[in-house]
């Protein structure tokens, strides 16, 4: 009922409108084509003006109100992000004022050159000095965004730069609808992977056999990373069965998740999930890893939470997990005694932090 | 009407024109032959805008239904169930089916609308009109482009209905999601009909394009040299070549996935795992291929989009000034430079693919270099409203709107397309503002400048001027208020393609604004129907052109007579002596292009 009142409420709207639209036609046609026509014409070009004025106070307006929710006030919680942040200042501040210019001249020409009986339209086929300064004037802006866009992009994608603290690398891997993490364990070394070993308690298809050394000590979590602060991190990125994208949007990173071909990236976090609850005044912060990459009908619900944290917590963290070759595979603890041992013992070891 | 004699009878341009003449009145039609079967460009045009139109108010209605999900996560509305059964049990849209939507807004809207029933309803009614041609190269050709395009239309409205529901992984459709039935509905049978449809579409395409190609290069009459042509054709031009070099390399993409998808083959498959346990045998294929190949359509498919936009724009801003466009060469030029680049920078679609960064940054600097002939055409664009004699039809406050909004659009492009700022703006909404404001939106107002423009030429009617103004007005101020906050979602990390954002601590905050969003949207939608409900009506009962040239236009359209025939001109196709944009002119308010140049006459 409530549904069949509000169409006939709609359809009652059309009605009037149309009779409205159809009686103005008559009017203008009793009032003289000539002058009906330009009396809109007076009319639209008020308008334009109008929407000028309107549309920048709007555009004004709907900064003050959403650039606090954006992710600028809060700064780059990753070194490079920072880089990120800066490129898009710059950006702005270039289309910004091109955006100005250019929208107050449409439509302030618009409502200047309306139509009047006495106003001669201006033959003015074209000039070429104007010509070559609009195109030499753009191209010149556009460099030099392009420079130091193209500077950021190379330092970003390139090989991770490692200064005082060691780089810390942790396996994504993305499949419908969670993300898994692995880190490399003592050895900072990952196990190899083979697809078809991949079954319900080897979910990543480690190959534990083949390559025991290296995988056995290797750490499986699901749900939530764990990285050090101003540590370097590398993300070895996979994907069992469509393309994801790890989306790290706090750390302004991103990058597709594709089966059969690996992809890296890497950034320095440098404020720890306790810091920016305090920035934000959200005590309910935290750092979010959401997949980018349309992958089916739960693509929305594809969370991972990531703890930014200090070497102490980071270490007791990683204290906690044991590796997975143990869970999974009971029978073969006597291998992994070694292994188990040391990481009880001396959880210090290469793939943790020493300051 | 014989498409032999257009397409041997090359010598010159006026023995086919006369030729013609003479058989104008032999032919005759029946209602099969004239409305639907017809090889005339102008009924062609208006099938094309008609099915456009249609699948317009579909992909319209998809868009409100799925922002009802975004504006208003936690109600439920009764009636969808009663519109979409099992697909909103309980008046919930489910996830699998907003996909659904989302993945056929775009399709509908991107390749039936602004490419159909854009470039298709334009290109065949003014190329011929306007270049002094009696029809197209091959009018049999010219049907049967329409009517690839309708079955097109038939095998993809059919995948609506089938119980899977249509294709629902986006409309770039990456595999192995569109690859592989287990990992979503949408890629079980609706996949395949969505790739049979856009084969046929591409099939459609080619035949269209070849023709507008053809024709623009041979049957232009007496005098019309390349550089007399209006700037609608030299834009209508570039399209079909970029349709014909770019298509089929979508036709490849969706056949090596039907191939992928059913009989076995690895062209995009490898190391594939799905629901946890389920091993494929594929190895070798790359997923990543598919993008190259999509977006080397994908890419110059929206210059296809939104050049005859900027064409018609440029020609209405002419005409409606009073002025004629500044700087015609430049035009033309940038033209051309957009055509040549767009086939040059698909990549900035998969910066973070895992892309050697090396190539992405070629392709940066190509990306970015596009800006340079856009700024030309606005400056340009803005040039010529400078000191005209401005009239406001409603054509006229389009074709404005589409310059506000292509600069909007435009210079969000500079953001994407740079690789750096890209990685955090990826698929985020600040893309899908960017893409709608510039190549959505923009080329729907070319669009309705368009059909404003020629709709008396179409149809021997005008439009009705109060409910064209009320279209534009609700039209671009809704346009504005719904994209442009949207940016700022993007800038808070919003990833795009979500159905539901409760469950994110760091994008649950824009409840408020995405109600606003789709409450505007709706509204705007509605107003869509009001263009619609005064296009079927003016076809019908719309006041009547009582004159030849109503909007005192120099183009060759204006010197048929007011409701044309088949073969448009019933005497002789008038020779052409001058370009097309001799507005204002020694005192003259306009000239038309058959007017031979006067003794006295100046030159610029």
């Amino acid at each position: 009922m409530k549904d069949l009142l509000f169409v006939a409420i709609v359809i009652m709207f059309f009605v009037i409108i149309f009779q409205i639209a159809k009686a103005s036609e008559y009017v203008s046609i009793l009032k003289g084509e000539d002058k009906a026509r330009k009396q809109n014409n007076k009319i639209n070009a008020f308008f334009l003006v109008g929407f000028l004025v309107f549309g920048l106070i709007g555009v004004y307006w709907c900064h003050e109100l959403y650039y606090g929710k954006t992710l600028f006030p809060q700064g780059s919680a990753s070194a490079e992000g920072k880089d990120i942040d800066m490129m898009f200042k710059m950006t702005t501040l270039v289309t910004g004022v091109v955006f100005v210019i250019t929208q107050v001249l449409l439509f302030y020409f618009g409502y200047r050159y309306q139509e009047k009986d006495d106003r001669k339209a201006y033959y003015f086929p074209h000039n070429n000095k104007l010509e070559l300064l609009w195109t030499t004037v753009p191209a010149i802006f556009l460099t030099v965004l392009v420079v130091f866009g193209l500077k950021f992009w190379f330092k970003m994608t390139g090989d991770p730069i490692v200064k005082d603290k060691p780089l810390v690398t942790v396996e994504v891997t993305g499949h419908q609808f969670a993300w898994e993490f692995r880190y490399p364990g003592h050895d900072n070394v990952f196990g190899r992977k083979n697809f078809h070993l991949t079954s319900s308690k080897n979910s990543l298809g480690v190959d534990f056999d083949g390559d025991s050394a290296a995988a056995r000590d290797d750490i499986h979590v699901t749900g939530e990373m764990h990285i050090p602060v101003n540590h370097p991190v590398k993300l070895v990125i996979g994907a069992q069965d469509v393309i994801h994208d790890v989306g790290l949007s706090h750390f302004r990173m991103k990058m597709d998740a594709v089966p059969g071909i690996p992809t890296t990236m890497w950034f320095t976090p440098i404020v720890t999930t306790e810091e920016m609850k305090k920035r934000t005044g959200n005590p309910n912060f935290v750092y979010e890893l959401s997949c980018d990459q349309m992958c089916g009908a739960g693509h929305f619900s594809m969370r991972a939470i990531i703890v930014v944290e200090t070497d102490d917590e980071y270490n007791k963290w990683l204290a906690t997990k044991k590796p997975e070759y143990e869970s999974f595979r009971p029978s073969a603890k006597k291998d992994s005694v070694t292994v188990k041992v040391d990481s009880a013992v001396k959880p210090m070891t290469a793939s943790l932090i020493k300051n | 009407m014989s498409s032999v004699e257009n397409l041997t009878g090359h010598g010159t341009a006026v023995h086919i024109n006369t030729e013609h003449g003479h058989h104008e009145h032999h032919h005759h039609e029946t209602f099969i032959t004239k409305y639907v079967f017809s090889q005339d460009h102008k009924m062609i045009s208006k099938q094309f805008l008609i099915t456009g139109i249609i699948w317009a108010i579909v992909g319209g209605m998809f868009s409100v239904i799925f922002r009802l999900q975004l504006g208003y996560p936690n109600e439920t509305f009764p009636f969808l169930e009663d519109l979409l059964g099992h697909w909103a049990k309980g008046g919930k849209l489910q996830p699998e089916f907003y996909y659904a939507l989302v993945t056929m807004h775009g399709t509908i809207l991107v390749f039936f609308v602004l490419t159909a029933g854009l470039s298709g309803t334009f290109a065949n009614f003014l190329i011929p009109l306007q270049i002094g041609a009696r029809d197209m190269a091959s009018p049999f050709l010219n049907m049967l482009s329409y009517w690839f395009f309708f079955m097109a239309s038939i095998v993809m409205a059919s995948s609506l209905f089938v119980q899977t529901g249509p294709a629902s992984g986006g409309w770039t459709i990456y595999p192995p999601l569109s690859a592989l039935g287990d990992a979503s509905m949408g890629s079980k049978i609706g996949m395949d009909l969505w790739l049979t449809a856009m084969s046929l579409f591409v099939i459609s395409s080619l035949l269209g394009g070849l023709n507008y190609i053809s024709t623009i290069l041979n049957l232009r009459t007496k005098g019309m040299s390349m550089t007399r042509l209006p700037l609608t054709i030299w834009s209508l031009f570039f399209t079909a070549v970029l349709g014909v070099l770019s298509f089929p390399v979508l036709l490849s993409g969706c056949i090596l996935l039907l191939f992928d998808r059913n009989l076995g083959t690895s062209f995009y498959l490898s190391d594939i795992v799905v629901q946890g346990t389920k091993i494929l045998p594929n190895e070798g294929g790359s997923a990543i291929l598919f993008q190259h190949l999509f977006w080397f359509l994908g890419h110059p498919e929206v210059y296809i989009i939104l050049l005859p936009a900027m064409g018609m724009s440029s020609e209405i801003l002419s005409v409606n000034s009073r002025k004629p466009i500044f700087g015609y060469m430049a035009m033309v030029g940038s033209l051309f430079a957009i055509a040549i680049l767009a086939f040059l920078v698909w990549a900035h679609h998969m910066f973070v693919t895992g892309l050697n960064p090396l190539l992405g940054g070629f392709f940066v600097l190509l990306t970015l270099l596009i800006a340079v002939p856009s700024a030309i055409k606005v400056f340009n664009w803005l040039t010529t409203l400078w000191r005209g004699n401005i009239r406001f039809t409603p054509a006229m406050l389009f074709a404005i709107g589409f310059v506000s909004l292509f600069i909007s659009g435009g210079l969000t492009g500079i953001f994407l397309g740079n690789s750096a700022l890209d990685i955090h703006l990826h698929d985020t909404y600040f893309v899908v503002a960017h893409f709608h404001i510039v190549m959505g939106v923009a080329s729907f107002f070319g669009m309705f400048a368009g059909v404003y423009h020629w709709f008396p030429k179409m149809y021997g009617r005008y439009l009705n001027n109060t409910m064209g103004y009320i279209h534009f007005w609700v039209t671009i101020i809704g346009a504005y208020l719904i994209f442009w906050p949207m940016h700022y979602e993007g800038l808070a990390g919003m990833p795009r393609r979500y159905y539901d954002y409760s469950i994110w601590e760091s994008f649950k905050n824009f409840g408020g604004l995405n109600q606003f969003i789709s409450f505007i949207a709706m509204i705007v939608f509605a107003t869509q129907l009001l263009f619609v409900f005064n296009f079927l009506y003016s076809i019908f009962k719309g006041r009547k052109v009582t004159t030849l040239n109503p909007w005192g236009s120099n183009t060759l359209e204006w010197t048929t007579p007011i409701r044309p025939g088949h073969g448009n001109w019933p005497g002789e196709i008038p020779e052409v002596h001058r370009g097309a944009y001799d507005y204002a002119k020694d005192g003259r308010e306009f000239i038309p292009q058959d007017e031979p140049v006067g003794e006295n006459e100046s030159h610029h």
